[in-house]
C-alpha cells in the first residue's frame, strides 16, 4: 500500500477514488444474445445505467473460502478415482496490468468425462460416476497462481436447438480484489471442434477475446506417468491510473 | 517494479453459470453476512423473475456491503481498512419459488453523499454476465433523495432499488430481469 497515505481520516470524494478500466467492446458478451435462446427471457432490455466506481466498487470480498482438504484434486473426493482423461489444470489470476492476485478464491465446477453433471437437473443420458462431484476450489498463491487435479470433461447435449452440443469446458469464477472485478468464465479445450457451433463461445463477440477462453496444452506442467496439463490465466479489469494513486512519483 | 507499464493483458471475458452452478458455487453459510443472532441482524428476502414474471429457480444473489459504521475491512478504501474483520459479503441460491435470502447487517452511510447501499450481483443461465444492480434503505428517505444514483433515475426507475419493510427486522427486496418493473441494472 502507498505509505504517503495522510493520517487523518480522509472522506474521498469520488473524483479522488480510481476506478477500474471499463472492458473494452466485445470482450464480454451483450446480455442480449439471441442465439443462446434463454437470454431471451432473462436478459434485462433496458440499458444499465453506468455507475461510477466508488468506495462500494473498488472494494470487494476478500475470500479465501473454507477450502477442504480436497477441494483442490477432484478426483481425489470419493472412495476410488473417477473415469476419465486424468488433467492438471494451472495458471494466474491477474490483473490487465500484470499484477497477480494473491490469496484470492477460485471456484470451478464441470461434467464428468462423459459430460454428464452430478445434477438433479443433468438429465443426458450418460452416465453418473459414482467418484466424480465435478465441484473444486483453491486459493491463488502470493504470486496469483493456482492449480488443481480434475478429469478432463466431456462434451454434453442441450436443449438450445436441434443438435446443440456444449464444447468440453470447466466453469470457473473468480473475484479478485474488488467488486468491479467479479468474474465467473468457462474454460474450454484447444482444438475442439465444436466451437464453431456453440452460441454461448460465440456470445463473446471480439474472436481474439474468444481465443483467450481455450486453456493451451501445458506438457512442461505435465507429469510422466499420471496427468497432461493444460494452462489457463484469467485477466481481470485493471485500475484506472489518477494523481491520487501515484501522489509523489 | 519489473511490469512494464505499457504491457497492458487483455481481459478474460464473461460466460454464463449455466444451470449447474451449485454444483461450484455452493456454501451451507453463504447466506450468512452476519450470524442469525448478531446484534442488528436484518433479513433481506425477495424473489428473481424472468421477462414473463415466471420466477428463476436457478440463479444466484451476491452481495457486497460495508459494515454498520460504512468502513470497509479493506485495504484499498483510502480511508484505510477497518480492521474489524468484517467481510461484508453474501451468495444465496433462489430455491424453487425463486426465493433467495440474507443475513446481514443494514451498512452506515460512507460519508461521501451516497445513501446507504448494498451492491448486488445476479447470476443465471441465460445470463452470460452478471448484471449488478444495488439495494437501498426505505428508512432513509433523506439521504435517498440526494444519492448520487437513485436522484439521477426517473422515480418509478429508482424504486426498484429501494427495499421494501416487511417485518421489524425484515426487508424484501425483489429482482425483475427483464420486463415490466424491469430493476435499474448497472454498468460497473
Ligand atoms: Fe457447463
Amino acid at each position: 500500500m502507498t505509505p504517503s497515505k495522510p493520517a487523518t481520516i480522509h472522506q474521498p470524494s469520488s473524483a479522488e477514488i480510481a476506478g477500474y478500466l471499463r472492458p473494452p467492446p466485445g470482450t464480454h458478451p451483450p446480455l442480449d444474445s439471441p442465439p443462446y435462446k434463454s437470454t431471451g427471457l432473462r436478459a434485462p432490455s433496458q440499458a444499465p445505467v453506468v455507475l461510477r466506481h466508488r468506495l462500494t466498487e473498488i472494494t470487494g470480498p476478500l475470500l479465501t473460502g473454507e477450502i477442504g482438504p480436497n477441494d483442490h484434486d477432484l478426483t481425489r473426493q470419493h472412495a476410488a478415482p473417477p473415469i476419465g482423461e486424468r488433467i492438471i489444470v494451472s495458471g494466474r489470476v491477474l490483473d490487465s496490468d500484470g499484477r497477480g492476485i494473491p490469496d484470492t478464491l477460485v471456484e470451478v465446477w464441470q461434467a464428468n468425462a462423459c459430460g454428464r453433471y452430478a445434477h438433479s437437473v443433468d438429465t443426458y443420458d450418460a452416465p453418473l460416476d459414482p467418484n466424480f462431484s465435478g465441484g473444486g476450489r483453491v486459493v491463488t498463491d502470493s504470486a496469483g497462481n493456482y492449480s488443481f487435479t480434475t478429469i478432463k470433461p466431456g462434451p454434453y447435449p442441450w436443449g438450445n436447438h436441434h443438435n446443440a452440443w456444449r464444447p468440453s469446458h470447466i466453469h470457473f469464477s473468480v473475484f479478485g480484489r474488488s467488486f468491479t472485478q467479479r468474474l465467473v468464465t468457462q474454460m474450454y479445450f484447444p482444438g475442439d471442434p465444436l466451437f464453431p457451433y456453440d452460441p454461448i463461445f460465440n456470445s463473446v463477440p471480439d474472436e481474439k477475446a474468444r481465443q483467450r477462453m481455450i486453456s493451451s496444452f501445458d506438457m512442461e506442467n505435465s507429469v510422466s506417468d499420471w496427468a497432461l496439463a493444460y494452462r489457463f490465466d484469467i485477466v481481470l479489469r485493471g485500475r484506472e491510473q489518477t494523481p491520487f494513486e501515484e501522489p509523489h512519483e | 517494479m519489473s511490469e512494464s507499464a505499457q504491457s497492458e493483458l487483455a481481459l478474460t471475458p464473461s460466460q454464463t453459470v449455466g444451470p449447474y452452478l451449485s454444483l461450484g458455487l455452493t456454501w451451507p453459510t453463504g447466506h450468512l453476512v452476519v450470524p442469525e443472532d448478531a446484534p442488528g441482524a436484518i433479513t433481506i428476502t425477495g424473489v428473481v423473475r424472468d421477462g414473463t414474471g415466471a420466477v428463476v429457480p436457478d440463479g444466484m444473489v451476491e452481495t457486497w456491503q460495508a459494515d454498520a459504521e460504512g468502513r470497509f475491512d479493506h485495504a484499498d478504501d483510502p480511508r484505510g481498512a477497518s480492521g474489524s474483520g468484517f467481510h461484508g459479503f453474501g451468495r444465496a441460491s433462489t430455491d424453487a419459488e425463486g426465493r433467495y435470502r440474507i443475513v446481514t447487517v443494514k451498512p452506515g452511510a460512507l460519508g461521501d453523499g451516497q445513501a446507504p447501499h448494498i451492491d448486488v450481483s445476479v447470476f443465471a443461465r441465460g445470463l452470460l454476465d452478471r448484471v449488478v444492480s444495488r439495494i437501498y434503505f426505505p428508512d432513509e428517505v433523506e439521504a435517498n433523495a440526494t444519492d448520487p444514483l437513485l436522484s439521477g433515475l426517473p422515480p418509478e426507475r429508482a424504486a426498484t432499488l429501494v427495499a421494501e419493510r416487511v417485518g421489524p427486522a425484515e426487508l424484501r427486496w425483489d429482482v425483475r430481469l427483464r420486463g415490466e418493473g424491469e430493476t435499474v441494472f448497472l454498468a460497473v
